[in-house]
């Protein structure tokens, strides 16, 4: 049993026990609180977090690194994804649904300036996903509440039943994580994963990290799918042993639109 | 009073089966829709609300519009507007009925709508939208149906009456506001983050309310003997044009905002709606037209509107002209541009042209239509009611 599957293991089971044992880790300790205030304290949102975080927030790293060069690889991740969350393919791109994709630089982080590129950025394509916001304004809109926040995990999760497909939510979210099913998806789903619920015409779905594997005991399908050069990291962001902390530490590492205050969960080393 | 609406003239059944041949494409394209699927409709995932939201806003500030006959009659006591005062209320049930349809006409499971009734969320505008909407229709059929009673009875309206019609006028500006609030809360869509849009929408609406019914006046005349009288249609006149100078100015200092700071979220909608947005060297500008062409009306029906005050002159067929140019050109912006400029760059920084479909169009007029239909039947019986008190 590797590190990294027994760090997982330990997020599995927080999220098992959550409501009965969920640990209220504080983050900040003393010396942190102080030093931040020698610098002034950067504004809430983004990076610069400030309040103490408590209970399991689940967050992924993206390293980019492992993934340059290697779109086959990216399409894989992509493919794992839309098998086990029975994912339809649709031609036009209109009618698209998807949870992962991979999309140039530009359009993943429009907010970082991509005048004179790196050829890194510019041959290569970046993944985007739903960055399970901890302020996310896709729940503070949605009027029915099919759309949550699961405190437990810190996942945002959807109720597919609830879901009245206003699309609200899809105004709300700023990283247009979310898709609609414009048609029936039922005849475009190409691999059939019996042990997860197909959705129906007229409802909104996203990524939902894996929420139902995760009660397995399993990773998020496209972590296990890039282990082969670890480039994606899963784990508790609020536990300092974890090794999604330790990777956000020894790293720089950007997130997506930061100045709209929604605190992404998601991390990206470029 | 029910019994009022199946007594008219040949033109008046030719006009009610002229918008049920509409009502009637519309509801076919409806059902399709129903079995198909959103699909059917312009819309997609990076452009997810299209012409029915667009014209739900724009006729919540129709039946917000109402307000301009209300406020100046209950409150002031402006007795000219005592005729008409009625058909801003029915009005307002009209438009709002067309605004509760286009929502229906939106989401994509219909059967599950009661669930932001059984499932209430005070932190979604949509629930307050909700809320506001229908608490603004009730007050207006109860509103309306007691004082015309009343008055076809020649008695004066029961006291208890006018706490409802007091409560109606923060819910006018209520409606609007919070359809505001729809888009301007929502982080990263810039051409909407505006603490301007409500304000802007008031205004646009006491413009395009106010010029609908002096249209609906004008043409009653000819068709019915109804004469809102001179004092009224010129006041009315005025406030449009208050109102639509207002609503230049806001957009003008959009665009001040938008170059000044050169923020490029900020210019992008404008730059699309107006001039044309360049873009890996394809230029988007599909709107560029309409929005000249709703500049264009605006200041022509400004310019009718200060010939005849300044010339002191009364003339129904330039008023009309001047109306539905303001009305026309508070569509444009309004129920064509604001939506469609706001979402045109993606979150995903991609641009997204938006063309309906024939389906779409199809639905969208056959709600107009089923609105008309409503305040036809509602101006009918409030005339019939005028018509026998007189005689
Ligand atoms: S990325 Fe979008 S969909 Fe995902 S939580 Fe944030 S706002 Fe919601
Ligand atoms: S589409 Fe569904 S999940 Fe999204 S806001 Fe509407 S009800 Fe909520
Ligand atoms: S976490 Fe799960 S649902 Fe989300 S992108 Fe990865 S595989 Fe798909």
């Amino acid at each position: 049993m590797d590190k990294q599957r027994r760090n997982f293991l330990k997020v599995a089971g927080a999220t098992a026990l959550a409501g009965i044992t969920a640990p209220a880790v504080v983050k900040l300790t003393a010396s942190e609180a102080m030093a931040s205030s020698e610098h002034a304290a950067p504004a809430a949102g983004g990076h610069g977090e400030v309040e103490a975080p408590t209970g399991v927030r689940l967050g992924l790293v993206i390293d980019m690194r492992k993934l340059y060069g290697k779109p086959e690889l990216m399409d894989k991740i992509i493919a794992s994804c839309n098998k086990v969350h029975n994912i339809p393919h649709f031609e036009n791109k209109k009618d698209e649904v998807k949870w992962i994709w991979k999309m140039p630089f530009e359009n993943v982080f429009p907010e970082h300036s991509s005048y004179h590129e790196s050829d890194l950025s510019k041959e290569n394509e970046y993944f985007a996903l739903c960055n399970h916001c901890d302020e996310p304004p896709c729940v503070r809109v949605c009027p029915t509440k099919a759309t949550f926040k699961v405190e437990e995990t810190g996942i945002i999760a959807m109720d597919y039943h609830r879901c009245i497909g206003c699309r609200f939510c899809m105004m709300g979210c700023p990283y247009g994580a979310r898709s609609f099913n414009w048609f029936d998806p039922r005849p475009h789903i190409k691999e059939y994963n019996a042990e997860f619920p197909t959705r129906m015409r007229g409802v909104v779905e996203k990524c939902n990290f894996c929420g139902e594997r995760l009660a397995k005991g399993l990773e998020p399908a496209c972590v296990e799918a890039a282990k082969e050069v670890g480039a994606l990291i899963f784990g508790d962001l609020n536990d300092p042993e974890s090794e999604i902390r330790k990777v956000l530490a020894e790293n720089h590492t950007i997130q997506r639109k930061p100045s709209l205050g929604t605190k992404p969960s998601v991390f990206y080393i470029v | 009073m029910i019994e009022k609406v199946l007594k008219g003239n040949s033109k008046y059944w030719m006009w009610l089966a002229f918008l049920s041949a509409f009502i009637a494409v519309g509801a076919i394209c409806y059902i399709r829709q129903f079995i198909y699927g959103m699909g059917l409709t312009g819309m997609g995932r990076d452009l997810t609300w299209g012409l029915y939201i667009s014209q739900f806003t724009f006729l919540v500030g129709v039946a917000a519009g109402g307000l301009m006959l209300v406020l100046p009659y209950y409150i002031h006591d402006y007795k000219a507007f005592g005729r008409i005062t009625i058909l801003g209320e029915f009005l307002a049930i009209g438009a709002l009925i067309i605004c509760l349809m286009f929502i229906l006409a939106d989401i994509g499971q219909v059967v599950r709508g009661l669930n932001m009734v059984w499932h209430p969320t005070p932190n979604s505008m949509l629930f307050w939208d909700m809320v506001v909407l229908w608490g603004y229709l009730i007050l207006n059929v109860l509103c309306g149906w007691v004082i015309l009673t009343a008055e076809r009875k020649q008695v004066k309206p029961p006291k208890w009456i006018y706490i409802f019609v007091y409560i109606s006028i923060p819910f006018a500006v209520s409606i609007h506001t919070v359809t505001a609030m729809l888009y301007c809360g929502l982080p990263g869509r810039h051409f909407w983050l505006s603490a301007i849009t409500a304000p802007r929408f008031l205004a646009s609406a006491f413009a395009a309310g106010p010029a609908l019914i002096v249209i609906a006046c004008i043409i009653m005349k000819k068709v019915a003997h109804f004469d809102a009288g001179k004092e009224a249609i010129t006041k009315l006149t005025t406030i449009i044009m208050y109102a639509a100078i207002i609503n230049a100015f806001f957009v003008c200092l959009e665009f001040f905002v938008g170059y000044y700071s050169n923020i490029p979220g900020h210019m992008h909608s404008l730059e699309y709606l107006f001039f044309g947005l360049e873009h890996n060297g394809h230029v988007y500008n599909n709107l560029v037209p309409f929005m000249w062409t709703s500049v264009f009306l605006c200041f022509g029906g400004l310019g009718i509107f200060s010939y005849l005050k300044i010339t002191k002159v009364y003339n129904e067929l330039l008023i009309g002209v001047g109306c539905a140019a303001i009305f026309i050109a508070l569509w444009l912006d309004k129920g064509l541009g604001f939506v469609m400029g706001g979402l045109v760059v993606s979150p995903l920084e991609e641009i997204n042209e938006y063309i309906p479909t024939a389906n779409e169009i199809g639905v969208t007029l056959g709600i107009w239509a089923t609105g008309i239909l409503i305040v036809t039947l509602l101006y009918k019986i409030a005339i019939g009611v005028e018509h026998e008190v007189e005689a």
